[in-house]
């Protein structure tokens, strides 16, 4: 039986905010690989002595550097938050019988990566 | 042409059930079922309120076959409902087991409402929509059965008879419009009911008594006709039924001076909570034939849509209508704007459930052998002349699984080959229905307007009150109706998903159907549960305590004959309901 | 209000046309009109060839989806008074292979429904005599929402991981997957798992969540899916660290 499909639009991901979303999304992922090349290269830098690491950081002050990584920061921050979002889709926590409410489960994710960003900045900042 | 030992007809609750049956009785057997729709599109989806069994420690068999039996008018056949009350827990446990997901008591044990006509609490329900749960736990059931065919979305035209036997079908597949010929070593009918040869009905567009009529062009008899049941409450536009669950759980049915009418008509007297088998959980057919009393008084509401009462459901409060009637809000919302947690809502009767159908035994079977039939489209008859809600839901499992058993072992047994008798009819049919799909074109009548006459014709003559003179009318009426059939147009000659194909098949289905209505109902001269006859307004036991029974003649007209009740232990006495 | 308003159908039909057509028909606009209403008039008055699906016209069988305005809807719950002054364009459900007008072919998912057993599977079934499996309110909480499925496919439509990848398994039959694994009388999470946790199950779902907005019925197998993949997360973590416990 013959019947007809229709063929997908080259520009079907603006049709709705959630497919660019989508789309965005997936795209975020290039972003993440980014980071962990250049988490890479960082410590490769390191492991090389003072003068690669300084190499690194000139390198790194670069415009071109600097915009791909406040843009792949905000990839990275956009994969985050609808992850979080996402969280109370996932986890169903129940306390004392009761399900736990979608957006104190959200929270608890917020507070668990201030908290975390916290360590990390005492760490750092020492 | 194909094979298969057994051939069900219709994939909603009964002939799901009955599939699974063949499957368990006999796994060598090889089943199909034969849908016009997808099996979890069938009708069956739709029922809200429950389905019967005796559940409670405090619940007796007897109780609820009295019930029953006292609902029918005592028009039923008792032991068929003495064997329905008997299996039918079990039945419902079958399908917990399966995982239908019925609602729950605290202790986690079956939850159980209250139902109208019914003496005691049994009635077992998923929330409202118990006919979905129930349809969709069956679809998924059998879907692990791998040795169940599945014939989706094929239209059966023709129950394939030779000598008193039957072999099988024609079917049409609506994506390809291939018709094939398939044999059987038997045949389950399970097509449902016909309410849509009404104009105002809570049936699917899917229902118009295709099987019955396929039945009765084959030679079987139909029983008990006459008796179609008006449910008292649906929407007055779309004629969506709001459950009787509505009142089971408090609801109050208000005429328009907010005054509860139903203590006028001897069904007992108001109180602020519901007491089983009185007031607004009477049986249907009773307060049915109330509301067309207070419309003569001139006490029901006028809408665009026809006269209504009104349900009032506001002093129930948000939470329980959310948690046992989630669906009727929905539904409320939905299709009539209105929320019956703060409005009252708009009501009136209309057609639901065909009580008459297939004559047949408690097996099943039929009058002729190696076919049978279960569900709404069969008359056993457990409903007599007239049903108690959530008595159906339980009756398509209990004679599904008869009907699928016994025709296991009827197809196990005779392995017969087909004559040739039956492929000479294979072929026929199939060259009528490709003059139908090129005949018609020449005709001038369009399909929908012979339907909607059709109906009308049947709302005036055989409706909730009927007489001698409108029941003739009628017939007149549907053999003119008839012979303007002959002349519908199509104007689809495609053979890709032709749904006017299958509407012009149908509206015949439905004329046949129609008639027999109409024949029963004309000689029976008495008035019983659903079949009120203004002429003749007292149940008359010497003359009627019988099973119409109504068989096609060689040349089309209709006979109809007399079939004596069964009675095991209860004798006919008076129906009492709130005294 | 004006007393019509216009239906704007997509017409294929193969014998005719290669690819589909639109056709404008004139309809009244009353209340309580559905978009199906509209149909079913055209069809009985305006022209017999119009094809499409229905049955309940009360939002539970599942037959009557659409793409109404570019949405995928019920038709008989959609309603001719919220589109007014029109037009309405009415097509068939996206993501589908279309056999005529408005109708669809579903028998892709009708064939990967069985993949995710979607039945009640236990080591010993307990005899009937025997009564009820106990369930609890809380225990049937836990599934109930996934139980309300009514196959209509307007999650698959809505959702595009389908329309690029066909062989996702999909909104509703990983829900309805869900539904059993959640159902306090099933054992069969085990059986399920590998066709679940394939890549054309539930990873193949990167969260778009237009299948839990499109659902009529309140599903939600978006919150399906993502619930899943944290079952199966912690299962592969378990299975990695203690790979001879079974269950
Ligand atoms: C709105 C509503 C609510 C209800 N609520 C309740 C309730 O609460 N409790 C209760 O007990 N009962 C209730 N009922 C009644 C009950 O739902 C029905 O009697 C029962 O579901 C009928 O089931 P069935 O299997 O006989 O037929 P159906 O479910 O109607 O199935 C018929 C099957 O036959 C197939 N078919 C028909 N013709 C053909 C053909 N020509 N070729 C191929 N296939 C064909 C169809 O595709 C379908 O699969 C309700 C009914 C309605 C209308
Ligand atoms: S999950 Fe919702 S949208 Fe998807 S098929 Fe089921 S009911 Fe329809
Ligand atoms: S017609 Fe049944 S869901 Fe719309």
């Amino acid at each position: 039986m013959s019947t007809y499909q229709r063929p997908l639009a080259l520009f079907w991901w603006l049709e709705r905010r959630s497919y660019l979303l989508f789309v965005l999304r997936e795209l975020s992922a290039v972003f993440v690989a980014w980071f962990v090349v250049y988490l890479l290269l960082l410590v490769n830098a390191v492991s090389d002595g003072a003068a690669s690491y300084q190499e690194f950081l000139d390198w790194s002050g670069r415009r071109w550097v600097v915009a791909v990584n406040v843009l792949a920061m905000l990839f990275v921050l956009l994969h985050a938050i609808t992850w979080f979002g996402l969280a109370p889709r996932a986890m169903v926590i129940r306390v004392r019988g009761r399900r736990l409410p979608p957006v104190q489960v959200v929270a608890a994710h917020y507070l668990a990566w201030l908290v975390l960003s916290a360590v990390v900045a005492w760490l750092v900042l020492r | 042409m194909s094979f298969h030992d057994v051939v069900v007809i219709g994939g909603g609750g009964a002939g799901l059930r009955a599939a699974i049956a063949v499957a368990e009785t006999n796994p060598a057997l090889r089943v199909a079922v034969i849908s016009k729709v997808y099996p979890m599109r069938s009708h069956t989806v739709s029922a809200e309120g429950g389905a019967a069994a005796v559940a409670a420690d405090d619940d007796t068999l007897d109780e609820h076959a009295y019930d029953t039996v006292s609902g029918s008018d005592w028009l039923c056949d008792q032991d068929a409902v003495e064997a329905f009350v008997a299996e039918a827990p079990r039945e419902l446990l079958r399908l917990e087991h399966w995982g239908c997901p019925w609602s729950r008591q605290p202790d986690g044990r079956i939850a159980v409402r209250a139902f109208g006509g019914m003496k005691n609490r049994r009635t077992w329900f998923a929330a409202d929509r118990t006919g979905f749960h129930l349809l969709h736990t069956l679809f998924q059931t059998a879907l692990s059965y791998s040795d169940i065919v599945r014939y989706d979305e094929w239209y059966v035209t023709k129950i394939l008879v030779d000598d008193g036997r039957a072999y099988g079908v024609v079917a049409i597949e609506l994506s390809t419009g291939r018709i094939e010929t398939i044999t059987a070593g038997a045949v389950i009918v399970c097509t449902g009911g016909c309410g849509r040869v009404y104009p105002f009905t809570t049936n699917a567009n899917i229902k118009t008594g295709d099987g019955m009529a396929l039945a009765y062009r084959a030679g079987a008899a139909l029983k008990d006709m006459e008796f179609v049941q008006y449910h008292p409450t649906g929407l007055p536009f779309t004629g969506i039924l709001i459950t009787e669950a509505a009142r089971a759980e408090g609801g109050w049915l208000l005429n328009k001076d907010g005054y509860r009418y139903l203590q006028d008509y001897d069904l007992g007297t108001p109180s602020p909570t519901p007491v089983l088998r009185s007031m607004e959980l009477g049986p249907r057919d009773r307060l049915s034939q109330a509301f067309v009393h207070e419309l003569d008084k001139g006490r029901t509401i006028d809408t665009p849509y026809g006269p209504i009462v009104n349900l009032d459901l506001r002093h129930l409060g948000a939470k329980l209508i959310d948690a046992k009637l989630p669906f009727v809000r929905e539904l409320c919302s939905k299709y009539q704007n209105i929320d019956p947690v703060k409005e009252l809502v708009p009501v009136r009767p209309v057609v639901h459930y065909m009580m008459g159908g297939i004559h047949t035994g408690i097996r099943g079977e039929t009058s002729l052998e190696g076919l049978y039939a279960a569900g709404e489209v069969a008359c056993v008859s457990i409903n007599g002349a007239n049903r108690l809600g959530s008595n159906s839901l339980p009756e398509c499992l209990v004679f599904g699984n008869r009907a699928g058993r016994a025709a296991a072992v009827h197809a196990g047994r005779y392995r017969h080959a087909v004559p040739p008798a039956i492929e000479a009819q294979g072929r026929d049919e199939v060259r009528r229905l490709t003059e139908d799909l090129t005949r018609h074109s020449e005709g001038h009548e369009r399909i929908a307007d012979i339907r909607t006459e059709m109906q009308a014709t049947m709302e005036n003559g055989a409706g909730i009150y009927r007489d001698g003179d409108s029941l003739a009318k009628a017939a007149e009426q549907l053999e003119e109706l008839r012979s303007r059939y002959t002349h519908a147009a199509i104007d689809d000659h495609s053979t890709r998903f032709n749904t006017e194909l299958i509407a012009l098949l149908e509206l015949g289905f439905m004329l046949d159907v129609a008639e027999s209505i109409i024949a029963c109902a004309h000689r029976r001269e008495e008035s019983r549960g659903a079949h009120q006859r203004t002429d003749f307004p007292a149940r008359d036991d010497e003359r009627f305590l019988a099973h119409s029974l109504v068989r096609r003649q060689p040349d089309g007209t209709s006979r109809v004959t007399y079939l004596p009740v069964t009675i095991t232990r209860w004798p006919p006495g008076e129906r009492v309901y709130g005294r | 209000m004006a007393d019509e308003i216009t239906l704007e159908v997509a017409r294929y039909r193969p014998e005719l046309e290669s690819e589909p057509v639109m056709e404008s028909f004139q309809v009244p606009l009353r209340e309580h009109w559905a978009v199906l209403d509209g149909l079913t008039y055209v069809k009985d008055q305006l022209d017999g060839t119009l094809s499409f699906r229905w049955s309940c016209r009360m939002g539970i069988c599942g037959s009557c989806g659409m793409t109404v305005n570019g949405e995928p809807q019920l038709s008989c719950a959609t309603f001719l008074t919220d589109y007014a002054p029109g037009p309405v364009r009415v097509e068939p459900l996206r993501n589908f292979p279309v056999i005529r007008d408005l109708v669809i072919d579903i028998d892709d998912f009708m064939t990967k429904l069985p993949e995710v057993k979607p039945w009640i599977i236990r080591d010993v079934h307990s005899p009937v005599e025997e009564g009820e499996y106990l369930q609890t309110p809380q225990e049937l909480d836990e599934y109930q929402q996934f139980s309300m499925c009514i196959n209509c496919m307007l999650c698959y439509s809505a959702c595009p991981v389908y329309s690029l990848e066909p062989d996702f398994i999909g909104p509703a039959a990983i829900a309805l997957a869900q539904r059993y694994n959640l159902d306090s009388r099933d054992e069969g999470a085990e059986e399920r798992r590998a066709v679940l946790s394939s890549p054309e199950g539930i990873w193949a779902c990167t969260f778009v969540g237009e299948c839990s907005a499109a659902c009529p019925k309140g599903v939600d197998p978006a919150g399906a899916i993502q619930r899943y993949k944290l079952t199966a997360a912690t299962r592969s973590i378990k299975d990695l660290l203690m790979p001879r416990s079974r269950r």
